[in-house]
Parts: structure tokens; C-alpha cells; sequence
């Protein structure tokens, strides 16, 4: 029987270390919604989402109450939007009417985000998925919940370079349309490079199309219960070190597994997997960074960083995987930099740069996440970063992400307030050398070739 | 057999277990194990309980016991057992 020492661990954790389930995340397949007349099509989205999500906020109430768990946030994923409205949509101002109906769906079931606002373009770009795509600086600064991702890369076939440079500017341009609020738009769009189909993480979640009609994806947390459990070994060898991280993975990982198991069979919709990530929030011991200070590090970016970063990733990994039925979604250590304490004081110090931020993210998950740049950056340079960290995820057959904010109007120095979870952000230097003729090549980056590693 | 836990942790006074014992009773809540210490003049007792014939919603009770908590000065928390069963046990 359960003892009072294990109760107190739970509860400790629970009310002292930040434990929680950072997200259920409920997928639902808008593929048999889509219809060519514009005004049906939303219609037929809106009657979907609001009937299958109907229950899921005081579902996720409910199981908060009785395990006694937070779960911080009740979010849905649909299907890529540049496939639903492909058939209805004209233009881009079209499909801004599909993010103004997410919009409402989603207000209307009380979930903070919404994401599926998707085009996938890793190989080639349609007409529509270009319209999507064109539409999004007007789609996220006329709507508050909708999450829009772009994939323009992947290891099988290579890197999409045309969208690569239309999302350059699409970042730019949606950083201007959402100027009044520092540019929160672009903390709503997500570039990938090997977007996985079942991510239950905002603002790059959506629902593939290998997935079924509806689904149940969690996302679990914890930073601040490793980095607590972390105290109890310092000066210990690595063997421990990996120990403690992997045992306190499972555990964490356990809570997700319960809760997605009750969520999915008080709703009636199949469990799809848990994603066993350490995601950050900027509240105090809840941060990634402080777990790789508590390491060794004296701040994030020194010397050392991306080693303990690859460490911590992968004792992550595999003290969760025994822990849940199915695993998949992103599964890594985050490093977003505005909704994690610890990267900010980092940024301010001088340690952490945008060049240490794209070593780290080599060996975790997901990629350059929630960095403030200067809005004066050329939208041929964030092109080129972007491009650069697409290459990581190519050659690695990892899913890679760029989520940067060109903060119009301000500069290194000044700070990016995005509000609640998303935090906020000293703005980061970024090389004022350019690449433009380098990103104006038409077509794309072959793929890699899988022998011959080194 | 459906199983929760009840924690109450805080100062220490006349009466605690009695109240506690007194809504788990009017409730058709049975109590399965208690343990209970008090550390430094701080009270913090640990219950199982079946809860299989519940007359009420689940979460009407965790609501109330954390209120009767609030009653008495203490804090009261009340979980499905699941949540530590699953983290302590393979």
C-alpha cells in the first residue's frame, strides 16, 4: 500500500517543484469537413470542432480535482488547414476567414490555443498552400487563439528553399501587422523542418494525416522537479546524475500517462501518445536552464552547455519511455528563452547567444524557440537562420523549429513583453552579415544521403 | 474497490481527526489505514480511504474537504489514489 512518504514526494512536487501536465491536447481530423463552398466549409469546422471539443475543459477540470494535478492547459489540433480549405479557398483573404471560424470554435469550447493552421510544404508548394501561407500575417494578428506552422523541410525530402524565403518574410510581416503587442503574432508561428503529426505542443501542434478522427495527445512537464531532485547529487558522479534525471523522467512521465488514459476514456476518444518533454514556463523553478546550471553550469551558454543539454535530453528520454504505452510529439528538453527564467537572465548576462542557442539545439528538442531579435533584422536573414536550423533537423532526422520575434521597433537591448505563458524577452544580437543571394536561389536543398555518416 | 487519499497537514489543535473522521463518516466514506505524526508542534496525518459507495460527485467531495480544511485551519487535500499508485509503483 502506499506509504506517507510516497504521498508527501507527490505532493510535494506537485505544490513546491511546478509538477503538472503542461497540456492535453486534443487532435480532431477536419478531412471530411472540407467542401468547396467557403461558407459551408466554415460552418462544417466550427459544428465539428465545437461538438467533439465540447467536453474537454471540464473534462480536464475534473481530472485536476480529483488527481489533485494541475493540467495547466486544455488546447486542440486539427488537421492542416492548407489541406481543408484547399478546395473552397481563392485567395488568402479566404482562408483568414477559416482562422477567424478556429477562432471562434475555439472560444467557444474555452481553449486557450488552437493549432492547425498548417501548410505542409517540405517538397513543393500548391497554389493554396501558398495562399495559406500568405494569409498568415493577417490570420494571427486578426485572431487571438489560432497557432499557425509551416514544415519546409524534412530528412526524406530535403529542404524547401522557396518556402524558406517566403517564410522569412512571412515572419516579418506578421511581426509588423502585430506591432502594438511587441510582435506576439510570431510567438503564434512555428517553422519545421520534420514536423511530427502527433505534437501536443503549442504553437507547432496539428493533426496529420495519418492520425485518426479524434485523439487524445498530452504533453507532461517537470523542470522543476528534476532540478530539485538534481540539488540532492550535486558533486556526484554521472552515473547518478543520469540516474536521478531518469528516475524523476519516469515519474513525471507516469502522472501524463494517468492522466491521458482518464482523459481518453472519460471522453471516449482513443489515447494517442504522451510527449515527454521539459517544458519551461517563466514562473520561478520552472525553468530548464536553472536543471543545466544546477549541472554545473555557472549560466547557460558557457562552455559545456550543449553537452549537458544532450545529456539531460536523453535521461529524459529514457527514464519516460518505460513510463508510457506510446511516446511521440517533440519528447525533449525545451529551450525557448522568453517562457524560461533562467535562458533570460542568461541572454542578459552575455552568456547565452543566438549561435549557442542553434549548437543546443542540435541535441534536443525543438529548435531557436521564442528568441527576440531586432525588428530592423532583413527578412533575407531570418530566412537564413531559418534555413540553418532546417539543415540541423535534415541531416539529423530530428524535428527542428524556428519560432523567432523580429520585435519592430525595438533593438538589442530592449525587452519583448508577451504576457502569461509566453513570457518575456530580452532581445538577442543577431550577425548583421547577409545572405541574400544565398537565400534568392530558387528551388530546394537536395536531401541528405544516410550512408557514409560522419 | 475504489481508494483515495486524504491528506491534512498544518498546526496542530483540539479536534482534527474527530471532524475529519465526522465528514468521511456522513459521507459513507470508510477509512482503510491512518498514519499520523506531528513534527515541531505541525500536524500531518495521512488517510486511505474507500470511497466505492460515494453518495456524491467525487469532486463535490474534494471541494468540501478542502473547505472543512479551511474550517479547521489545516490543509486538506483529497486525490484519487491512482495518481501515487501509478508514480511509486512499476
Amino acid at each position: 500500500m502506499i506509504n506517507m512518504y510516497e504521498v508527501s514526494e507527490t505532493n510535494k512536487m506537485i505544490e513546491h517543484e511546478n509538477l503538472d501536465v503542461r497540456t492535453i491536447t486534443l487532435g480532431i481530423s477536419l478531412l471530411d469537413c472540407i467542401d468547396s463552398d467557403l461558407e459551408k466549409l466554415n460552418c462544417k469546422i466550427y459544428d465539428r470542432i465545437t461538438t467533439v471539443a465540447k467536453d474537454l475543459v471540464s473534462t480536464g477540470q475534473d481530472i485536476e480535482k480529483e488527481f489533485g494535478i494541475p493540467i495547466v492547459n486544455k488546447r486542440i489540433s486539427i488537421t492542416p488547414v492548407s489541406l481543408i480549405g484547399a478546395a473552397a479557398c481563392r485567395k488568402p483573404e479566404d482562408y483568414v476567414t477559416i482562422a477567424r471560424t478556429l477562432d471562434r470554435a475555439a472560444e467557444q469550447v474555452g481553449v486557450n490555443f488552437i493549432g492547425g493552421y498548417t501548410a505542409l510544404v517540405s517538397k513543393g508548394m500548391t497554389k493554396s498552400d501558398e495562399y495559406l501561407i500568405r494569409s498568415i500575417p493577417q490570420a494571427l494578428s486578426e485572431t487571438e487563439r489560432v497557432c499557425s506552422s509551416i514544415n519546409v523541410g524534412s530528412t526524406k525530402t530535403g529542404i524547401n528553399m522557396d518556402a524558406v524565403r517566403l517564410c522569412g518574410k512571412i515572419v516579418k510581416d506578421t511581426a509588423e501587422a502585430t506591432k502594438e503587442r511587441d510582435s506576439l503574432g510570431c510567438a503564434k508561428l512555428v517553422v519545421f523542418c520534420n514536423a511530427p503529426d502527433d505534437n501536443p505542443f503549442m504553437a507547432g501542434a496539428f493533426l496529420g494525416v495519418t492520425e485518426t478522427d479524434a485523439v487524445i495527445n498530452v504533453g507532461v512537464s517537470g523542470p522543476g522537479v528534476v532540478k530539485k531532485a538534481l540539488e540532492k547529487v550535486r558533486g556526484k558522479g554521472f552515473e547518478e546524475l543520469c540516474e536521478t534525471i531518469k528516475k524523476t523522467a519516469f515519474k513525471v512521465t507516469r502522472v501524463g500517462q494517468l492522466v491521458a488514459g482518464e482523459a481518453s476514456e472519460r471522453m471516449g476518444i482513443p489515447f494517442g501518445i504522451v510527449d515527454l518533454s521539459l517544458a519551461p514556463t517563466p514562473a520561478v523553478g520552472d525553468s530548464v536552464a536553472e536543471i543545466l546550471e544546477e549541472i554545473g553550469l555557472e549560466r547557460v551558454g558557457a562552455p559545456g552547455t550543449t553537452a549537458a543539454l544532450a545529456m539531460l535530453n536523453d535521461q529524459v528520454k529514457k527514464g519516460g519511455v518505460m513510463a508510457s504505452s506510446y511516446v511521440g510529439g517533440l519528447s525533449g528538453a525545451f529551450i525557448p528563452v522568453s517562457e524560461d527564467q533562467g535562458m533570460i537572465d542568461a541572454v542578459q548576462a552575455g552568456s547565452l547567444t543566438l549561435e549557442k542557442l542553434e549548437a543546443m539545439t542540435c541535441v534536443c528538442s525543438v529548435g531557436l524557440d521564442m528568441i527576440a531579435i531586432p525588428g530592423r533584422t532583413p527578412a533575407s536573414t531570418i530566412s537564413g537562420i531559418i534555413a540553418d536550423e532546417m539543415a540541423i533537423g535534415m541531416v539529423n532526422q530530428k524535428t527542428t523549429a524556428v519560432r523567432l520575434i523580429p520585435v519592430i521597433g525595438k533593438d538589442v537591448g530592449e525587452t519583448a513583453q508577451f504576457g502569461g505563458l509566453l513570457g518575456y524577452a530580452p532581445v538577442i544580437p543577431v550577425n548583421g552579415f547577409g545572405c541574400e543571394a544565398f537565400v534568392n536561389r530558387n528551388g530546394r536543398i537536395p536531401a541528405p544521403i544516410h550512408s557514409f555518416k560522419n | 474497490m475504489k481508494k483515495c487519499i486524504v491528506t491534512v497537514l498544518g498546526k496542530d489543535t483540539v479536534g482534527i481527526i474527530a471532524r475529519v473522521c465526522t465528514y468521511l463518516a456522513e459521507n459513507g466514506i470508510n477509512i482503510l489505514d491512518i498514519s499520523q505524526t506531528i513534527v515541531q508542534g505541525y500536524f500531518n496525518m495521512m488517510m486511505i480511504v474507500d470511497v466505492t459507495d460515494l453518495k456524491k460527485d467525487f469532486t463535490t467531495v474534494c471541494d468540501e474537504m478542502e473547505q472543512l480544511g479551511e474550517e479547521i485551519g489545516v490543509n486538506i487535500r483529497c486525490q484519487r489514489e491512482e495518481i501515487f499508485e501509478k508514480m511509486h509503483r512499476l
